[in-house]
């Protein structure tokens, strides 16, 4: 039996911008280079830090130390196939294999476990907050005690209201300011009020930059796939504060805008479909993520992972409340209308979920926003078993019969509404757009 | 006179495989069960037996759709469907008022909402976990030495509730051979296990929304106490076919007859 496999569509792939490099392989440099710049650091007898995704690292810029980023470094040992060795060691050091298959990765290679998967120095200290999780408070604690080295902790409080009461924001800012103290003890410098303006400036740059390339998914066809973004997102997580990387989005961008004008694609495919992905992929199993989606015409042109990272604001008030806010610690109402005002603006007709074994904060709100979506939207929403690092919670076979599932409902639905002359995809006409920038206090 | 046209579909899961022909999309000429499913000699052999029992050759076959677990290894297939779609399709043509389906198969069940025609409107499946499945009434009969055959009638002799309070497959036969070795009646452990399943099931069926007519499909489907077990979970009635086993089949023999249908439509379209 033949199996339907679309092919590429000639001639629409996309060229970088005149004179420059590829903006993906000018990204892929930039992070190469915050790694690079780390290991120089260390060779120069400096200190080097580790960091969590969403720490506001404006405050260690403004001492100029360099870090890396476990989170990071854990995703790329997970893509090159060597997660679950690490996650292995993690288990017979004592960690249990319900817990967070990045912090596992990371745990065993704190302890000393070697990948070849990236290139990363161990830390002098280490620099976490809760955002994102509330398990990075342990993880991290055992990274501080397995290498006897100061931990620098902000507390972020789940952010439970739509707003940011200022009473939270006085709370972080005091851990700010206890936070500064203990990089001045740790470097034995001043902090330089200048230094921190110019990271802040380059942190809104580099998110406005990142929000705007995002922004292109919106186009039909959409001259970008979500999958795209998830491997640019290394730049926004790793680098900030750092120029190239603002600069690195701006020329995303450019191509992208350059794309749209030209009929141009990075998803060289048929858009049979577009769909929300939501959670973060399963890192070991990329291609049989993407191929049963690529094979049935489904690009994902809604993320909501990606363009979260793109926060700005003004003033040290407002970056706390920006600081607060995750894709899994917002509360319902925040996450559904984040999740829901993309939709529309993107134009889509279904949702893939992951229900990521390894985030248990992300998967455990996911049923209600479901429900939400199927009512609000009135699209169908799956939803797999799934892993961020472990690949032994994927499961090929079961996750391409529910794609299948997902595409025969979507050919459904997209003949009937063709039929009567509607619009396929849920339409953004009628609603403002995402306000990823606006921290709300 | 026009020739009569026949679909084949083959469901071919995990634990068993089915087939049914279809005479011009709406009299079965032709059904088997084979209780050997994907990656086993089951698949061939359905093939073989269904178009002997109809009398019939493989070219006399103007489609095959196969679905299913292993619908992408049979090679005589000209199509492939998901199950999803097919007992969608199936349920509708058994019970043309079907708006949810409770389909428990050999290593998943799931439930799916039926809208208004039939169509798939959205499913929900169990995760990567044998509790609630086929599997977890095999392993628990092996363990009670009886066959799957009569949990039926042991749940009906059932007099006490014996609360199993896991549905993982494995914690659950523990549970059940200490239940043995404190004397307890084989009826009521049929019963319990019944219920536990029930519970997990029930909870995939609330979550896609339960909605007039339920229809119940898969081999589960022919045990009687696991269906009234479900009932009581779910607070609806239940309805079930002798046909439910082989309702996936059904399904995509139905929708190769669509194909066929569409295709005569185009040629004829093309002709003018």
């Amino acid at each position: 039996m033949a199996k339907k496999v679309l092919e590429k569509i000639p001639g629409i792939t996309p060229r970088p911008v005149e004179g420059h490099k590829p903006a993906a392989a000018v990204l892929r440099g930039v992070v190469d280079a915050v790694y690079g710049d780390a290991w120089d650091a260390k060779q120069r007898g400096e200190l080097v830090g580790w960091s969590s995704s969403k720490f506001p690292i404006e405050l260690a810029k403004a001492f100029d130390l360099q870090v890396v980023y476990p989170e990071n470094h854990a995703a790329t040992t997970a893509a090159k196939k060597d997660g679950l060795r690490l996650c292995n060691t993690a288990e017979d050091m004592g960690y249990d294999n319900d817990i967070c298959g990045y912090a596992r990765i990371s745990l065993a290679f704190a302890a000393g476990e070697p990948t070849d998967a990236r290139k990363m120095p161990q830390p002098d200290f280490v620099l976490c907050c809760n955002n994102i999780c509330n398990m990075m408070t342990k993880w991290y604690e055992n990274i501080a005690r397995i290498h006897n080295i100061p931990m620098i902790m902000i507390d972020f409080p789940f952010q439970n209201t739509k707003d940011v009461s200022e009473e939270k924001i006085d709370y972080m800012v005091g851990q700010f300011e206890h936070a500064i103290h203990q990089l001045e003890e740790l470097t034995g410098k001043k902090f330089d009020e200048e230094k921190f303006n110019a990271a802040c400036d380059v942190a809104n740059r580099t998110a406005a930059a990142w929000l705007k390339a995002c922004s292109y998914m919106a186009y039909k066809p959409s001259p970008l796939s979500g999958f795209d973004l998830f491997n640019h997102m290394a730049d926004i997580v790793a680098a900030r504060c750092d120029v190239r990387a603002a600069e690195g989005f701006e020329l995303l961008a450019e191509e992208f805008e350059q794309s749209v004008r030209e009929g141009t694609s990075t998803w060289e495919y048929p858009e049979e479909h577009r769909i929300l992905f939501e959670g973060i992929p399963c890192w070991p199993a990329l291609r049989p993520l993407f191929e049963p989606l690529k094979n049935a015409g489904v690009n994902v042109t809604a993320v909501v992972y990606a363009p979260a990272f793109g926060f700005q604001y003004d003033g040290i008030r407002e970056m706390a409340a920006a600081y607060s806010k995750a894709p899994c610690s917002v509360c319902i109402e925040d996450g559904v209308e984040w999740r829901e005002t993309m939709a529309k603006e993107n134009g889509i007709s279904g949702a893939l979920v992951n229900y990521n074994r390894s985030c248990k904060p992300w998967s455990g709100a996911m049923p209600e926003i479901e429900r939400r979506w199927k009512e609000d939207l009135d699209i169908p929403v799956v939803h797999f078993d799934g892993d961020q690092a472990d690949e032994r919670n994927f499961s090929e076979e079961q996750y391409k019969t529910r794609v299948q599932g997902l595409v025969e409902i979507m050919d459904e639905r997209k003949e009937a509404r063709e039929a009567a002359g509607e619009e396929v995809y849920t339409n953004f006409d009628n609603t403002k757009p995402t306000d990823w920038s606006k921290p709300t206090i | 006179m026009s020739q009569s046209v026949y679909t084949m579909g083959i469901d071919i899961g995990s634990t068993a495989t089915k087939g049914v022909i279809l005479k011009d999309g709406s009299e079965i000429v032709g059904k088997i069960v084979i209780d050997v499913g994907a990656g086993t000699s089951g698949p061939k052999r359905a093939v073989e037996g269904i178009l002997e029992q109809a009398g019939l050759a493989r070219e006399d076959i103007q489609y095959v759709m196969a679905t299913g677990y292993g619908r992408n290894a049979l090679e005589i297939a000209d199509f492939q469907m998901s199950e999803l779609s097919c007992h969608a399709r199936g349920a509708y043509f058994l019970f043309p008022h079907v708006h949810t389906i409770i389909d428990i198969g050999g290593q998943d069940a799931k439930a799916l909402k039926i809208g208004d025609g039939g169509v798939l409107d959205n499913f929900v499946m169990n995760d990567k976990c044998a509790a609630g499945t086929g599997r977890f009434l095999d392993v628990i009969a092996h363990v009670l030495e009886v066959d799957v055959s009569e949990l039926e009638e042991l749940d009906a002799k059932s007099q006490n509730d014996v609360a199993i309070s896991s549905t993982c497959t494995v914690f659950a036969e523990s549970e059940v051979i200490s239940q043995l070795a404190q004397g307890t009646k084989i009826e009521d452990i049929v019963k319990g296990i019944h219920s536990a399943i029930a519970s997990r099931v029930g909870s995939l069926a609330k979550r896609v929304g339960i909605q007039d007519d339920v229809i119940m499909t898969g081999g589960v489907a022919l045990n009687q106490g696991m269906v009234r077990a479900l009932e009581a979970n779910i607070g609806h009635s239940i309805h079930t076919s002798e046909l439910c086993q082989l309702n996936g089949a059904l399904g995509a023999a139905l929708f190769g007859y669509q194909k066929y249908q569409n295709k005569a439509k185009k040629e004829a379209r093309q002709a003018k």
